[in-house]
């Protein structure tokens, strides 16, 4: 017979939960809601930039010859339509002046500027526009000096900003971790060497130090070129202060138990650093690597604001604000201030994301 | 402490010496020197370009031009700037006393709000003020310093209220002493505001982090077990102990501070290195480049040497390792 039909309090089983380590950071990360704030920022933003060509009205080096500086149009509801009224230009100035019986609906999946989809497949169709793009023209944050889309040029910046930090941490952690793992875990004068070299790196301020390394190379390079250079000097700046933790910690998992095992066992060096000491540093790379990405953003958009990164005509966030450093236009067309706002919500969410992710993996406040 | 401070000193000449190494082999790999923009000039006879290339010895190996200007560079003497054809020294000494200059009171400013507000913050753990701060603290680690110094320029031009970048105004020169000492510090107040600004968030963080640490110590507990007022357990007991950490994070900062200050330089026209060696970039002047970032990394090492000896003259244990 059941015992649990005579005393069904008393034998209800106590549910004991096993978490393993992952599950209890993932358990911890779902409660902080910054952190998801922070994500699903980060989350749209992505999608708006892998789909850049499709989101953007117009191309980013298209220039509308009629409107330099043209301020945000204004979209309304008019008749339960969202519309975009006219703009016709106050003479002898660069103001624009919206028309009130004017205007027409903003449509969706309409033809436009040929693009291609992910770099690989040609399309011409983009989310929103007008029927008649050359006298109702939708600019969502204004036009910049060359009566150039800033919305558009904003999006396909975010392709080169939201991916540099990515690369630049697989760069960098990378060669960090392995670096670092094997000076802590060999010890001995590769690792003074090691520990010396990325001294000296550290002890050069930062922006002098990407700006000597800049300098070793043509000031005028292709934007592939460009993109790779500038992503390889701001990770070869920033691996040694990675190196140098995991190196802390790789000195005190040699000594554990575990890895004394996995030599006894007859398995080779750098499977011992790469399967059994690397994965234990992972909390912090994970953490630090998040938190490092905005260093990335700046980095390009220091460069290319300076004029020695990312060039005109293409864009970058960097580029763009470069436009905004005349202090005339900066009052006279604030929306060229619009990089700025999107470096800021873009570092923001990662920091979000960074702090809650460290919360979920630091154990003591628990 | 003596022992202390003359090890921290020895350990400062292998750094600059590979640091001037480093930055002369990167200058050396550059493709083209400032005398290949001359020579495209028709005016220049190529006779008269392989002339200078000789007389500042362009045409040896960049060892050999490496131990000359280190033979040089400790006699005070850092090169010879192309672009201004003048003394590199001369130029760099105005340069590095804006840029201290600025990085100094940004730090005054920085430090002298972040840690009360810090402290207030960690006291009043989860009140209004924390979270106030921790938003603070958010927001200005998050926002960009081009950024913020873009907005900063476009309040001067707005306003009127503070000149639109440099150091000193046109007419500097036919002022009356006092006049002049208060025309400098209306051009350095709003550079210095935007670096601290950006400063000030990561300390208050720390500040308060450290604060909250200590606050959970033991010896904490049983100082208000004996009964002493919450003041002195804080102020005391429990401050004394978080102020530590602090002086290190204060160390790395420093790089940080720089970086900030280059920017900032360049976009409001601070004449101090970091726009120095933007402008001897783009002017090609090897020596000049060289030159500020020795100078740049020699302002950073002896920060870090002044941090370290405030750390070990706070907390024993370090100067007796």
């Amino acid at each position: 017979m059941e015992p649990a039909a005579e005393n069904p309090v008393a034998l209800k089983p106590v549910e004991v939960q096993h978490l393993s380590p992952s599950q209890l950071f993932w358990r911890r990360l779902r409660r902080q809601r910054i952190a998801a704030i922070g994500a699903i920022i980060l989350a749209i933003l992505y999608v708006m930039a892998l789909l850049a060509g499709f989101v953007a009205p117009y191309h980013f080096e298209r220039m509308d010859r009629q409107r330099f500086f043209h301020s945000p149009t204004w979209l309304q509801f008019r008749g339960g339509k969202l519309v975009v009224p006219r703009y016709k230009q106050v003479e002898g100035s660069f103001k624009y002046a919206p028309s009130h019986s004017d205007y027409q609906p903003i449509r969706f999946f309409v033809r436009g500027d040929k693009y291609k989809w992910l770099g690989l497949v040609p399309s011409n169709l983009h989310l929103f526009g007008t029927a008649d793009p050359v006298n109702y023209p939708v600019y969502l944050l204004g036009t910049d000096q060359y009566g150039r889309d800033i919305f558009s040029r904003l999006l396909y910046g975010s392709q080169i900003s939201l991916s540099i930090g990515l690369i630049g941490i697989a760069l960098s952690f990378s060669f960090g971790m392995l670096i670092g793992g094997m000076a802590g875990y060999f010890g001995g004068w590769s690792d003074n060497a090691i520990m010396r070299l990325s001294e000296l790196l550290m002890s050069i301020p930062g922006l002098y130090l990407i700006m000597a390394l800049r300098m070793a190379f043509p000031p005028k390079l292709s934007s592939v070129q460009m993109y790779l250079l500038i992503v390889v000097i701001l990770s070869f700046v920033r691996w040694a202060a990675s190196a140098r933790v995991i190196r802390g910690m790789a000195l005190s998992i040699r000594e554990r138990q575990f890895v004394l095992a996995a030599r006894s066992l007859g398995q080779s060096n750098l499977r011992v650093i790469v399967k059994h000491l690397l994965p234990n540093t992972f909390s912090y790379v994970i953490v630090a690597a998040t938190l490092s990405i905005p260093y990335y953003i700046l980095g390009e958009v220091v460069l290319s604001f300076l004029n020695v990164g990312i060039q005109e005509p293409d864009a970058s966030w960097g580029i763009m604000l470069n436009a905004a450093q005349n202090p005339g236009y900066l009052t006279d067309y604030p929306w060229l201030l619009a990089p700025g706002v999107a470096i800021f919500i873009t570092v923001l969410a990662f920091n979000f994301l960074g702090d809650g992710l460290r919360d979920a993996v630091d154990t003591k406040n628990q | 402490m003596w022992t202390f401070t003359l090890k921290r000193i020895i350990h400062l000449i292998p750094i600059l010496l590979g640091v001037s190494l480093l930055t002369f082999l990167l200058m050396a790999l550059t493709p083209g020197d400032y005398l290949t923009t001359l020579s495209t000039n028709p005016q220049i006879s190529p006779a008269k370009v392989q002339e200078l290339r000789m007389k500042f010895g362009l045409d040896k190996p960049w060892y050999v031009q490496y131990l000359f200007w280190l033979k040089n560079a400790l006699t005070g003497d850092l090169g010879y700037s192309f672009a201004y054809k003048t003394s590199a020294t001369g130029l760099i000494i105005g340069r590095l006393w804006n840029t201290f200059l600025l990085s100094f009171f940004a730090t005054l400013i920085a430090w002298g709000m972040a840690v009360p507000l810090g402290i207030w913050a960690a006291v009043k753990k989860n009140s209004i003020v924390d979270r106030l701060c921790g938003l603070i603290a958010f927001v200005g680690l998050s926002i960009p310093e081009v950024l913020l110094a873009l907005l900063a320029l476009m309040f001067a031009y707005a306003t009127r209220w503070f000149p639109v970048g440099g150091a000193q105004s046109p007419m500097y020169d036919t002022l009356e002493p006092m006049a002049q000492l208060l025309n400098r510090l209306h051009h350095l107040i709003l550079p210095t505001l935007v670096l601290a600004a950006s400063e000030l968030a990561g300390i208050m963080r720390q500040m308060r982090s450290n604060l909250l640490d200590t606050l959970r110590a033991e010896y904490v507990t049983s100082a208000r077990a004996k009964g002493l007022s919450e003041g002195w357990v804080v102020y005391k007991h429990a401050l004394r102990n978080a102020i530590n950490p602090l002086l290190t994070i204060f160390g790395y900062s420093l790089a940080g501070l720089l970086s900030g200050a280059f920017i900032v330089e360049n976009i409001m026209a601070w004449p101090g290195l970091g726009r120095l060696t933007m402008e001897a970039f783009f002017a090609k002047d090897t020596n000049l480049v060289v030159a500020s970032i020795v100078m740049a990394t020699t302002l950073l090492v002896i920060g870090n040497f002044i941090a370290d000896l405030l750390l070990a003259w706070s907390d024993p244990r370090i100067r007796l390792q």
